[in-house]
């Protein structure tokens, strides 16, 4: 019995040394980039074009660009994902199609990034001719993070109680009506989790969008879906590439701008969230 | 349902039955859970169904409002009809019947929304034609849960207290008008107030409803009930006017169970 105790505390102790340590190389890291980038962090910054000199080089076409990505990529993953979930959830049964479904869904999941910048290549550059084009990456995007938006949302949707469903048909509520107006509200925290991490995913990935083609140099702001582009976590790829020290810096300053677009839709998605929890209570 | 289909004022007059059950049996992935069941209910009483456990109440009461269709593996053989019209025909709709005749669960459920929206959400997603909120306040007099809940419409369902809610969930069916209100253990979760507030509210109803309710509790059955049906392993054993049932059963099984639970 104490021998027990002693193993559990030793394994507690265990876990939290791990997770300070974690946290520990988070901030050191943070700390870094901080120290390099904070002193090219300024409103010219963010207003100029890539240049080949560092003094005059900024993030302007790259944000554009990933702003223009991300809102694309939201657009067509969150109703895609959401709506393949209620499908398999609610309506799917048990048929063979959906058990194909969901084994495929949790496949893709762990599918290396790279593999769907070659899908995206051929299905959507070439095959659609789409061309590298804004849309090209959103596509290619969305097809990377809606395995996460699917198995979140779906997982949201399975904790919604039977009983509340049983009620609103047994009141006359169509199957339909029933998923609209009580388990998508009862599940909306969860599936808004899925997004934001799929989202946050779609940010940060770089490989598929070098692989689509996506420019590296850019001096002009995309004004429609079908312009090229480039996002952030490339010119940062591009920067950080380059011998110069300044470069470095510069891209630890562009690093620190793209936490801040991630941590303002994450702070949204909490805002959100704790709004439709409170009345849901 | 289409509405010829259903017509509840003209059949009223003609038939005294308001549901007809005619052989009914119920197999879960080929298992019978219910048998060969026939019995009718009666309109503007109150019929209950007492048994021992798992003996097929709930199966045979989801199957009159169609609320078994949404277990995959439940198979629905026999006859009922509703007015007179088999409410498993091909040409009928579930969710009509459903309008016609409501449910109440064993264990309160309302909707993690305020009080006004649990009562509100059947009539409006049913495009009730007068005013939501008189209709509102007039379920839950009938429900009698107004006086408690009149100042917080708009608070959460789930503050209410387990009673409360069970009798939310009753204002809640109530605001759908529908001929029949079926009940399944309404009281199980309830202390012994709650219970005869529930049992009081059941007989203010009958006058406009037909009530039929599954029940544990053999004391409750015959204070309440005009009709009890009295099931066994699925089979019915007896159904008769409750005082008779409960007094002076025909059947020796009826009269043991009866009687063991009194004596
Ligand atoms: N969804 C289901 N799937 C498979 N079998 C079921 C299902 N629901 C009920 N059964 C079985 O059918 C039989 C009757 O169940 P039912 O719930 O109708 O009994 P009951 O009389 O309501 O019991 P209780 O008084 O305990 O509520 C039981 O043997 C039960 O195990
Ligand atoms: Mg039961």
């Amino acid at each position: 019995m104490r021998r027990r105790h002693a193993k559990a505390r030793v394994f507690a102790k265990f876990c939290g040394l791990v997770t300070w340590l974690g946290t520990a190389l988070l901030l050191v890291l943070l700390w870094q980039i901080f120290s390099d980038g904070l002193r090219w962090l300024d409103i010219d910054f963010l207003r100029s074009f890539p240049s080949r000199f560092p003094e005059r080089a900024g993030i302007l076409s790259a944000l554009a660009g990933t702003l223009w990505l991300i809102s694309l990529v939201a657009i067509i993953s969150i109703p895609v994902g959401v709506a393949t979930a209620i499908y398999i959830e609610e309506f799917g049964g048990k048929g063979k199609l959906v058990k194909i479904i969901d084994i495929n869904i949790s496949n893709l999941a762990g599918v290396p990034s790279i593999v769907y910048g070659i899908i995206g290549l051929t299905l959507f550059v070439r095959g659609l001719q789409l061309e590298r084009s804004l849309i090209s990456g959103a596509l290619t995007m969305s097809l990377l993070i809606l395995p996460v938006i699917i198995i979140a949302s779906r997982e949201a949707i399975r904790t919604v109680p039977d009983s509340i469903r049983h009620a609103a048909i047994a009141l006359g509520g169509t199957q339909w009506q029933t998923v609209w107006s009580h388990v998508l509200p009862a599940s909306f925290p969860g599936i808004l989790t899925g997004v934001i991490l799929g989202l946050s995913r779609a940010i940060g990935e770089t490989a598929p969008l070098i692989m689509i083609g996506a420019l590296t140099y850019v001096a002009f702001v995309p004004e429609g879906p079908m312009d090229s582009f480039t996002a952030l976590p490339i010119q940062i790829f591009n920067w950080v590439s380059r011998p110069q020290e300044e470069f470095h810096e510069l891209a630890a300053a562009a690093i620190i701008v793209l936490l801040v677009v991630l941590l303002s839709m994450n702070s949204f998605a909490i805002f959100i969230r704790h709004k439709m929890e409170k009345k849901l209570q | 349902m289409s509405s010829q289909s259903i017509n509840a004022e003209t059949a009223a007059t003609e038939l005294d039955n308001i549901l007809e059950m005619e052989n009914v049996s119920v197999a879960y992935a080929g298992n019978y859970a219910v048998k060969n069941v026939s019995f009718n209910v009666a309109r503007n009483a109150i019929t209950s169904i007492i048994g021992p456990s798992g003996c097929g109440k709930s199966t045979l009461l989801r199957c009159l409002n169609r609320m078994n269709d949404f277990i995959l593996d439940a198979s629905i053989e026999g006859n009922i009809r509703f007015e007179g019209q088999d409410i498993y025909a091909r040409e009928v709709d579930a969710v009509e019947v459903r309008h016609h005749i409501g449910m109440v669960f064993q264990k309160p459920n309302p909707f993690p929304k305020s009080i006004f929206k649990n009562v509100a959400w059947g009539p409006t997603v049913n495009r009730y034609q007068g005013s939501i909120t008189e209709l509102v306040e007039r379920s839950l007099k009938q429900a009698s849960l107004w006086d408690e809940v009149k100042d917080r419409l708009n608070d959460s369902a789930l503050g209410l207290s387990g009673g409360q809610q069970q009798r939310l969930c009753i204002a809640r069916a109530l605001a759908m008008e529908p001929n029949v209100l079926l009940m399944d253990e309404p009281c199980s979760a309830l202390d012994p107030i709650s219970t005869a507030h529930i049992e009081d509210l059941m007989f203010d109803l009958k006058s406009r409803y037909t009530i039929v309710i599954v029940t544990h509790n053999m004391q409750q059955a015959s204070r309440v009930s005009d009709y009890t049906a009295f099931m066994e392993m699925g089979n019915l054993i007896e159904f008769d006017e409750s005082e008779r049932l409960f007094t002076r059963p025909s059947n020796q099984r009826t009269e043991d169970y009866v009687s063991g639970r009194f004596g």
